[in-house]
């Protein structure tokens, strides 16, 4: 209850600085950033930080939901294509997340992590060379249907629907591959099914994040799908906590706010960055959060603790 | 109860079992012994169905489960201890042993099963909310015991137990080991602990290279010369 107050409270506030117009141009564009990225984060951290499979295929998934999308928009440019083109963007993402999920899956480690990265490389050449997606160039004009109420409403989707997954028997099945993959299959887990399971719930979600990029920023080319974007979602997950959604989202806020910030040195920005990133895995090596994840309790328990130290003194 | 023919398995070139069988009776303690590589765990392995065989057959009660999944032979009641515990560090006691009853959707049942295994081991009832990870490692042991016991198993494996532990623990987990059987669980355990083991064991088999070298009652292996010299230190 205190949590449906606390995302309705969020949601009416952005709104009403969007209205007011205390919220626009780059800071908007920082806010969907932010959104894409906890939904690309969370996703990632089922498959990676839930379920142990190192994969660095994140970006192409993005990329299948992105054009999918656009595609289906330019054709159909109503709220009902926009609708259409992000379910169909995501099931597309998905299906080529289990279909790639089958094979590469029986892979441990760094060979997923290879075999994944691959993946995304051809899909991004594939992209590059479709008459239909208009190649190196790009689309451009892609309609804009994502405003602030889509945003929200996919974000916490994805969110909700990843934390419940995890909190499920078959989230803990996950779990139990990341923690001991021999065990998992004695204790009669069907580890091949629930590494396929979170690979491609995880594909799909991306693929979600990829159509509301196409869709806010009317723009896209195959470049933008690189390896860099994997890495840059890994990076947010890593710094968040292996395993912790909170830990995703924080991080992910944290680094727009961090990016955005630092425009301000624009020669120096990615330095700046980069020290950041060192400075924190440096002295929070398991990540923000670790594995944890805050809860109001969390909160309240902290507020106890300052409180009866407040009364020591 | 239990019975593998002929079973024949490779890691790619590696011949590692070489015509295995064996047989376990119904309510019985069956000890496999042998050195280090004789294929002791690629046996267990392929009982459990964690493991393909290139060859032979494992029959349980007379159906042939050769080609069944870990996760039906699970469910048709057997239960794996995996050598080196394998417990899931990153989880607490009782996820652990919740995980043992995954394929169990009998809540009521289980919980009575969670309070045999904490009764059998009251250091885990007391470490419940524990990072699995940090107990030591008899307790890891008796968390892994636990563990598979939580599936409900008519017949479970053990693969070394009583590695890296303590003498008296290692006596401790041996009995826990019996009173397990008199419960009513078959058992078949792999050791290198072969003095100890054979003391408990209604029968025995001794694996060399790959293959079954010698078999007979546990009292009739500790008494045979040739099984003095090569396991039981003279
Ligand atoms: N995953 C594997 N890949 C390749 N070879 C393996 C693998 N597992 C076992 N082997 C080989 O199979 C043979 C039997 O190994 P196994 O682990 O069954 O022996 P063991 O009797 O359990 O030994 P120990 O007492 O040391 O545990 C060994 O030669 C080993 O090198
Ligand atoms: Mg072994």
């Amino acid at each position: 209850m205190k949590k449906l107050i606390g995302l309705g409270l969020t949601y009416a506030i952005v709104q009403i600085l969007i209205m007011t117009n205390a919220i626009t141009g780059y800071l908007q564009a920082t806010l969907v950033t932010i959104c894409i990225n906890i939904i690309l984060a969370v996703s990632l951290n089922l498959i990676t930080g839930f379920t142990g499979q190192f994969s660095l295929g994140h970006a192409g998934f993005m990329s299948i939901g992105a054009y999918v999308c656009a595609l289906i928009t330019m054709r159909v440019p109503t709220v009902y294509g926009f609708i259409l083109g992000v379910l169909l963007g995501a099931l597309a993402a998905a299906l080529v997340g289990c279909l790639v999920g089958l094979p590469t899956l029986r892979l441990r480690g760094d060979y997923l992590a290879i075999a994944t990265l691959g993946m995304s490389e051809i899909i991004r050449i594939i992209f590059l060379n479709m008459e239909i997606t208009n190649g190196a160039a790009g689309l451009n004009g892609i309609p804009q249907f994502v405003n602030w109420t889509w945003l929200f409403t996919f974000t916490v989707g994805t969110v909700l629907v990843i934390s419940n997954f995890i909190k499920s028997a078959h989230g803990r099945a996950c779990i139990s591959i990341r923690e001991d993959e021999i065990a998992a299959e004695a204790m009669g887990i069907n580890t091949i099914k629930y590494k396929v399971v979170s690979f491609t719930i995880g594909a799909f979600c991306a693929g979600i994040a990829g159509a509301l990029y196409a869709s806010y920023f009317y723009f896209l080319k195959p470049d933008l799908f690189g390896f860099l974007k994997s890495v840059d979602v890994l990076v947010i997950v890593v710094l968040g906590g292996l395993g912790s959604i909170s830990g995703s989202i924080l991080a992910a806020i944290l680094l727009a706010l961090i990016s955005s910030y630092l425009q301000s040195f624009p020669e120096i920005r990615m330095i700046l960055y980069s020290l950041t990133l060192i400075a924190i895995m440096i002295f929070r090596p398991q990540g923000l959060m670790g594995s944890k994840e805050i809860s109001l309790s969390v909160f309240s328990k902290w507020a106890s603790g300052l409180k009866s130290k407040r009364g020591r003194v | 109860m239990l019975e593998i023919n002929n079973i024949d398995v490779h890691y790619g070139v590696i011949h590692a079992l070489k015509g295995v069988s064996l047989k376990v009776n119904e309510g019985e303690i069956v000890v496999l012994i042998g050195a280090n590589g004789a294929g002791k765990t690629t046996t267990l392995r392929t009982i459990s169905g964690l493991k393909m065989p290139t060859g032979g057959t494992v029959l349980l009660n007379g159906a042939d489960i050769t080609n069944m999944s870990a996760q039906q032979r699970v469910k048709m009641g057997l239960s794996h201890v995996p050598e080196g515990r394998r417990i899931f560090a990153g989880l607490t006691v009782l996820e652990n042993l919740e995980l043992g009853a995954y394929l169990r959707r009998d809540k009521h049942e289980i919980s009575k099963d969670l309070d045999m295994v904490y009764q059998r081991f009251p250091i885990l009832r007391e470490r419940r909310r524990q990072m699995a990870g940090t107990l030591s490692g008899g307790e890891q042991q008796m968390l892994a015991i636990g563990r598979a016991l939580m599936s409900r198993p008519n017949i479970l494996f053990l693969d070394e137990p009583s590695m890296g532990l303590a003498p008296l623990l290692v006596q401790e987990i041996f009995n826990i080991i019996q009173d397990i059987n008199k419960a009513g669980t078959t058992v078949l355990l792999v050791e290198q602990n072969a003095n100890m083991a054979l003391q408990i064991a209604d029968r025995a088999y001794v694996m060399e290279t790959g293959s079954i070298v010698i078999s007979g009652t546990g009292s009739e292996l500790m008494k045979s010369d040739d099984i003095k010299k090569a396991y039981l230190g003279g």
